[in-house]
């Protein structure tokens, strides 16, 4: 892109020693423009039946997560991932598994499975048992693997993005060497602390690539009604972070494109915007009536869009046989099965669960 | 196998609903995501839309039926190679009068499970911990006259020194030496990696430092005044204060929030706070309020060790006032626990921050009259130390509190529930509380001073609960 020669203003003197300004190459479309070279990751097959198969894990477990709320078995609110699924497994499937860590909002099943933490105890911590990854005092949107250094789940709109920053400030600071991969909505992508944390992450080139999940709705508010820019690979551009605009509904450029921006944060250059454009087939929460867009609408992206089904035309290209496919589906479903039926019986936490945790030490 | 399709609750709150429409027919095949059909609710029309794949088998709930409890089952669906012709309702026929005896159904389940585990589901009593003294000073030991900002800040220089996770951020923490000068001579001696200068962005860095404290760190974070920290109250309370409860005690969050709170001079209404009552209300957060310079140091270098979040409540008036401090190498005192800073026998006085200087004045006018106040500093907001304050009502039978912040869910307030609650007994007169006039800060400096606590109303109120 051609930039327009203007006078520039007296540098301050912290650019004058060397300020983010002050650097002429930075472009913000480089890795775009690295990205478009490669869209497609070139998997190996053991690779593609890896993210098939986690794909599928989230698509079922996500729609079992559905049937038990509608029994009555999982309370409160409960958001699904269904049709965002090659986001969390394109990006997640690049990190260093030793050293980067990972936070995202309240949708947070999809991301928790993707590290391969057992449905079981994700599925108890929705139905609120003793043997739930937090407990049962978390829920549906508070759930937390350190071990993975997965560190939630937040309910708040936002609030994990500042939160981060802190993990990458972390990073940087024990310098090992790790990033954090921070994922947020378009709708938290109006708060204004994400571009606080923009400010901050930039000006200390801090190691976290920031993840906007467009699924195209905040709640009930399509991106059109709630966005001045509804571009959002472009939103780190006043804070000089590049950008890249991604089809999140195909793993294989979803991984292509973490290739990139990962490699820029791991080389020292600061954090990267990525906007992964997705779906949502199912309403915000469970108890959304969905008045806001058409079913015709839904049901397009879901005939020609779907990641899961889109991977399963490559696959099946590449010589994997339909049969092959179910053996797997078949697998997936009776691992959901035995998550499903052991966060139904498995026992409510103890009553004296309700005074531990508050705090750590004692006074 | 057959799919049982049942009656789904499209609500957190729904118990039953009515079959508007179905929208399939029996022998229909159907997949994932498809409408099956429409189900009103007292709130909206919603559409049940189909999870499996598969043929559908029977309707067994005709469209039209009100009423239809949640977990009813009202369709079956054949699976891939079953005869939907032959896919039987499940043994008890499944309709909507008779309720409350379909097995899932989960107000049914729930019902059960209340009443069978009534007696088991009564919490068991919260646990008291007992608080840990005062560490004794060494006979010998010199004591050295130090500001609370010096104070203030060799904690902080002692911990970065003792723990190299510890750091420091804020506005002004580095170059400008602190807008109070409280971290000043940090930066020369640990650099600007450990010594942060934030941009004025405080949501933003009050966000950054606490995840920080999730990812290992142990954050010192300064807010500039504790006014705003307003803009970032959402970290505190809901990302630092939840976390580790939220996570079954798995995510730790070990930072302190400090800096200056309550009223300054002459700075107006925005800019002059006591905040103490709010983050004391919440549970999860460790509230600090010293007032000398030897429960600043004590303290501070208490809760940046703390495994939990503190809120280190300080105060510009008090900044410069000096107080002895013993000189020991590693000066930790308890938290959560009161000081009796002044012994006596009539009646107690209880307060914490800028507000223990004027109780300490008032006790020296009431002495002049014959009255023998002993002063508490409660140091620690939350959790309060109640031992000694109904300690000393059992002693004084009569307690005035002294805060300066307003009187409404105040501090004052919690001491006065406390003493209604367990030392009822002991008092002889009402408990009464001296606190700043109830409206905001004004800046005129007749009213402000007449806004504020000082000594002569404490003087005033206990003589009051002394009926004298």
């Amino acid at each position: 892109m051609a930039r327009t020669a203007k006078t520039r203003k007296t540098p301050a003197k912290s650019q004058q020693q060397g300020g983010p300004s002050d650097d002429p190459d930075f472009a913000l479309h480089s890795l775009q423009e690295a990205f478009e070279k490669a869209k497609t990751y070139d998997a190996s097959e053991d690779e593609m039946m890896a993210f098939y198969r986690q794909m599928l894990l989230i698509r079922r477990f996500e729609e079992r997560a559905g049937q038990l709320y509608g029994l009555g078995l999982i309370g409160g609110f409960c958001h699904l991932y269904i049709g965002q699924e090659a986001v969390a497994i394109g990006l997640q499937s690049a990190l260093d598994n030793d050293k980067d860590s990972v936070i995202t909002g309240y949708r947070d099943h999809g991301h928790m499975l993707a590290y391969g933490i057992d449905p079981k105890v994700i599925m108890a911590e929705l139905t609120g048992r003793q043997a739930g990854i937090s407990k049962g005092k978390g829920g549906s949107m508070h759930m937390f693997s350190t071990e993975h250094k997965f560190y939630g789940g937040h309910g708040i709109v936002g609030a994990q993005v500042a939160l981060g920053g802190g993990l990458a400030l972390a990073h940087k600071y024990n310098e090992d060497g790790g990033l954090c991969l921070a994922y947020f909505g378009d709708g938290a992508a109006n708060q204004g602390q994400v571009y606080e944390t923009f400010n901050m992450a930039s000006l200390w080139k801090l190691p976290i690539v920031f993840v906007i999940e467009n699924n195209q709705y905040a709640m009930g508010t399509s991106t059109a009604r709630s966005s001045a820019e509804t571009e959002f690979h472009r939103r780190g551009t006043a804070f000089r972070i590049p950008g890249m605009d991604v089809n999140g509904m195909d793993v294989l450029e979803v991984r292509a494109a973490a290739e990139v921006a990962f490699k820029h944060v791991r080389e020292g250059k600061g954090p990267v915007l990525m906007e992964l454009n997705t779906y949502r087939y199912r309403g915000h929460s469970m108890s959304d009536p969905a008045k806001y867009r058409t079913r015709e609408e839904v049901q397009d992206v879901r005939e020609h869009k779907d990641p899961i089904e889109g991977l399963k035309k490559v696959l099946v290209e590449k010589g994997k046989s339909e049969d092959d496919l179910k053996a797997i589906d078949k697998e997936i479903r009776k691992i959901v099965s035995e998550a499903a039926d052991f966060s139904e019986n498995s026992p409510e936490p103890e009553a004296g669960e309700l005074y531990t945790d508050v705090l750590v030490e004692e006074y | 196998m057959a799919i049982e399709l049942k009656m789904p609750a499209l609500s957190p709150t729904m118990e039953e609903g009515t079959i508007a429409k179905w929208l399939v027919k029996e022998g229909d095949t159907v997949s994932s995501g498809d409408i099956l059909a429409e189900i009103e609710t007292d709130k909206a029309t919603m559409e049940f839309e189909s999870i499996d794949e598969g043929t559908v088998g029977k309707i067994l709930v005709p469209e039209g039926t009100e009423n239809v409890k949640v977990g009813t089952v009202i369709a079956m669906l054949a699976g891939e190679g079953e005869d939907a012709s032959e896919v039987e309702a499940p043994a008890e026929a499944a309709t909507s009068d008779e309720e409350d005896q379909q097995p899932d159904s989960p107000a049914t389940a729930g019902d059960q499970e209340k009443s069978g585990d009534e007696k088991e589901a009564i919490a068991p009593g919260k646990p008291k911990s007992e608080p840990k003294s005062d560490p004794a000073i060494p006979d010998g030991t010199n004591m050295a006259t130090v500001t609370v900002r010096e104070a203030l800040r060799d904690a902080m220089a002692e911990e970065m020194r003792r723990d190299e996770r510890v750091f420091v951020m804020g506005e002004e923490v580095a170059e400008y030496q602190g807008a109070y000068k409280v971290t000043q001579g940090l930066l020369d001696e640990f650099g600007p990696k450990r010594v942060i200068d934030t941009p004025i962005t405080e949501y933003g860095f009050a966000g950054i430092g606490t995840g920080a404290a999730m990812g290992g760190l142990r954050p010192i974070v300064e807010f500039m005044t504790f006014n705003f920290a307003m803009q970032a109250i959402d970290h505190i309370v809901n990302s630092a204060a939840k976390t580790n409860y939220m996570s079954g005690g798995q995510m730790r969050c070990p930072v302190v929030f400090r800096g200056p709170n309550g009223a300054a001079s002459r700075v107006g209404a925005q800019h002059s706070q006591n905040y103490g009552p709010w983050y004391a209300s919440v549970p999860g957060l460790i509230v600090i309020a010293p007032y000398d310079s030897s429960d600043a140091k004590g303290l501070l270098k208490a809760a940046i060790r703390s495994e939990d979040p503190v809120v280190f409540l300080e105060n510009e008036l008090v900044y410069g006032r000096s107080f002895e401090l013993p000189e020991l190498d590693d000066h930790v005192l308890p938290i959560g626990k009161a000081r009796i800073v002044r012994e006596g026998s009539n009646v107690t006085i209880v307060s914490y921050s800028i507000g223990v200087g004027f109780a300490l004045q008032a006790a020296e006018k009431l002495a002049e009259e014959g009255i023998d106040a002993e002063v508490i500093d409660l140091r620690t907001l939350r959790p309060l130390d109640s031992q000694t304050i109904l300690e000393s009502l059992a002693k004084t039978n009569r307690l005035v509190v002294a805060e300066e912040g307003w009187p409404t869910c105040s501090i004052a307030s919690e001491v006065i529930a406390i003493c209604m609650e367990e030392g009822f007994d002991h008092l002889d007169a009402p408990v009464l509380r001296v606190c700043n006039e109830d409206v905001p800060l004004p800046y005129a400096a007749n009213l402000e001073k007449m806004a504020l606590i000082d000594a002569p109303r404490i003087v005033e109120a206990v003589k009051k609960v002394c009926y004298v």
